[in-house]
């Protein structure tokens, strides 16, 4: 394999409280490859954004952060703000959860495109910039680019401003685009749309994406690789179609058996009963084992390590327990 | 009213035009003290600007006899030196209201760089500047305008002085309190992903969100700025007699209180401004906040 274009290895944030530092997100490791869509999934509170924040450098300063992030070979955990400026829009670009706040509502949304675009190419003229913001909005299939060049944020509907948000964030061809939650806040059908955007930019740009979802559907159809996190470690990591086709996590399988399916015909939504546990009082074992209907007294001992099973890699005592995966496809 | 959403599309610039439209949907009494306000202050700055041209009287000459009460010849009557006082309170707008708009502009000036500056960069740039802003807050206003007016001697360029030293803490801590709300946004991160300087981050990202209500405060506060400097001028410390300004002309009025028409005019117009900018800004933030509207 070449060189990852981002590369993440034994990433913590620790964020500190009055009762001292609470660890939020430890030891992730997690890579990219070029022109590669990878899935970060978990419940909220999974550090899921804290890693992406950080990988931006948008963490509070207070925060405390260890571990290596690199960025086409180069470190940038820890790197200057002038440093990241220059990749930040560049080379790596973000889209938000709510397009609705995502947008200045006070200027253009041709206004901002053009900013973002000259941010970067300061030599462009007036003509060019607006032609290449004009191409950007097509680029996210806006009808009517020309009218809606000079129109407000307020006058655009949720899943066009996305749209918009997404034009902002591709306007200078960014390696890795990051998307934090991007259908969250939008309605299914919108969904679809916005998610045919990202796989043309990937196919068409060759754009690396980072997926931070809760929305498994939208991992299925789009990644290739995922890892989910529980509790700010990562529990399981590999391919997404053997990752859902046999789960070797409990957690994994409990969250593919909580999504409603078309064809179960039982009373009931699968939930996964309790709560993940509060940054303040992390179990001493495993963090999902309260939770989890296979623990056993070693779970309740030590930590698992992440083990490697075929193509993926997973956070669990008993992965190694074939009847186990296929328990899991009949969730008690 | 409603009005379709094909309209609302098309419509280039909704933000203002819309806005305009709410304004002039506000019903018969409620619009009243807004027409009411904007007629008060064009008046009095068409009055000023073109006095000098129209007025049969010199404000500082001899108009009459002295001590007349209110006639046909002079409305307002003519004060202790026999001059017209109805001429001098017009002439008086010629001071008043230039030292309010001037002294509001440059406090404003200095409260949102300061309070942009203080919110945007935190920690001890946060505490230095605020620290200062709460020292000149911790005095009583007036004390304070009339001990900086009184040591940096009488004069009406002083008095703007001491005005703009008591005024400035105000708007810098409205505009921090902005600043670090709107910093919160979404979109002030989207921006500093996009790669957006720290500099033009503040100025064009966040400051353009901040103005609404430093704008109400503006309107409300020339009445203030007003009455304040006409305070000072009435115990001595502005504006020097023959000056038609309205506060020195108020005190000349109450040392001949028996003749009441001599601080009626300055009194009223004093009034009428502080009343007329407080409607206008009410009316503003109405206008500029939706959930204050009805």
């Amino acid at each position: 394999m070449s060189l990852p274009l981002l590369d993440i290895r034994g990433l913590a944030v620790t964020i500190p409280t009055r009762d001292g530092e609470r660890t939020a997100v430890s030891n992730v490791d997690f890579s990219v490859q070029r022109g590669e869509v990878v899935g970060l999934v978990g419940e909220s509170g999974s550090g899921k954004s804290l890693s992406m924040l950080a990988v931006m450098g948008l963490l509070p300063r207070h925060f405390g952060i260890s571990g290596s992030i690199r960025f086409d070979g180069e470190e940038i955990c820890g790197a200057s703000e002038r440093r990241l400026r220059a990749l930040r829009g560049k080379r790596i670009a973000m889209v938000f959860q709510d397009p609705m706040t995502a947008l200045n509502p006070v200027k253009t949304i041709g206004t901002q495109i053009v900013e973002m675009v000259r941010l970067h190419n300061p030599g462009l003229s007036r003509r060019e910039l607006r032609a290449k913001a004009l191409s950007l909005l097509e680029a996210v299939a806006i009808p009517a680019p020309e009218r809606r060049f000079d129109q407000y944020p307020h006058e655009f509907s949720g899943g066009m401003r996305q749209r918009v948000v997404i034009a902002i964030a591709i306007a200078n061809d960014p390696d890795l685009l990051i998307a934090d939650e991007p259908t969250t806040a939008l309605d299914v059908t919108i969904q679809a749309q916005i998610v045919e955007i990202f796989a043309r930019l990937r196919e068409e740009r060759g754009m690396a994406i980072v997926l931070i979802t809760h929305d498994l559907g939208l991992v299925a159809g789009l990644a290739d690789r995922m890892s989910v996190l529980y509790a700010g470690r990562v529990t399981e990591r590999g391919p997404v179609e053997p990752l859902f086709a046999t789960p070797r996590h409990p957690y994994t399988a409990s969250l593919l058996a909580a999504v409603p399916s078309i064809d179960d015909v039982s009373e009931r939504l699968h939930a996964i009963p309790g709560t993940p546990p509060s940054l303040a009082d992390r179990p001493p074992g495993c963090p999902f084992e309260p939770r989890c209907g296979f623990a056993v007294s070693a779970c309740r001992m030590s930590e698992p390590d992440l083990l490697r099973f075929d193509r993926s890699v997973v956070a669990c005592h008993r992965a190694g327990e074939l009847s186990l995966a296929t328990l899991m496809q009949e969730p008690a | 009213m409603l009005f379709s959403p094909a309209r609302t599309l098309e419509r280039p610039r909704p933000r203002l035009s819309a806005s305009v439209g709410r304004f002039v949907r506000h019903l018969g009494w409620r619009q009243a003290p807004v027409i009411f306000a904007v007629a008060v202050l064009v008046s009095l700055v068409v009055i000023a600007v073109t006095i000098p041209w129209w007025t049969p009287y010199d404000p500082i000459g001899l108009a009459g006899r002295r001590l007349q009460p209110p006639s046909a010849a002079h409305w307002l009557g003519t004060d202790a030196l026999g001059r017209d006082v109805l001429v001098r309170t017009l002439y008086g707008a010629r001071y008043s209201l230039p030292i309010a708009v001037s002294v509001l502009i440059v406090a404003v000036g200095i409260g949102v760089a300061v309070g942009a500056l203080a919110g945007f960069l935190g920690g001890i740039v946060d505490n230095v500047l605020m620290r200062l802003a709460d020292i000149t807050l911790a005095f009583p206003p007036v004390l304070l305008a009339m001990a900086i007016a009184a040591s940096l001697g009488p004069g009406l360029v002083n008095t703007a002085l001491a005005l703009i030293i008591v005024w400035w803490p105000i708007y810098a801590r409205l505009m921090r309190a902005q600043v670090l709300n709107v910093k919160k946004l979404d979109h002030v991160d989207a921006a500093i992903v996009g790669g957006v300087k720290p500099g033009r981050l503040l100025v064009k990202h966040i400051m353009p969100l901040c103005w609404s209500p430093i704008l109400v405060n503006m309107t409300m506060d020339v009445g203030q700025v007003i009455l304040l400097a006409a305070g000072l001028s009435f115990i001595g410390l502005g504006a020097q007699p023959p000056t038609p300004e309205w506060g020195q002309m108020i005190a000349e009025g109450a040392s001949n209180f028996y003749c009441w028409w001599i601080a009626l005019g300055p009194g009223m117009a004093i009034f009428l401004v502080s009343l007329s900018s407080n409607f206008l800004g009410d009316a503003l933030r109405d206008v500029s906040d939706p959930r204050g509207r009805q």
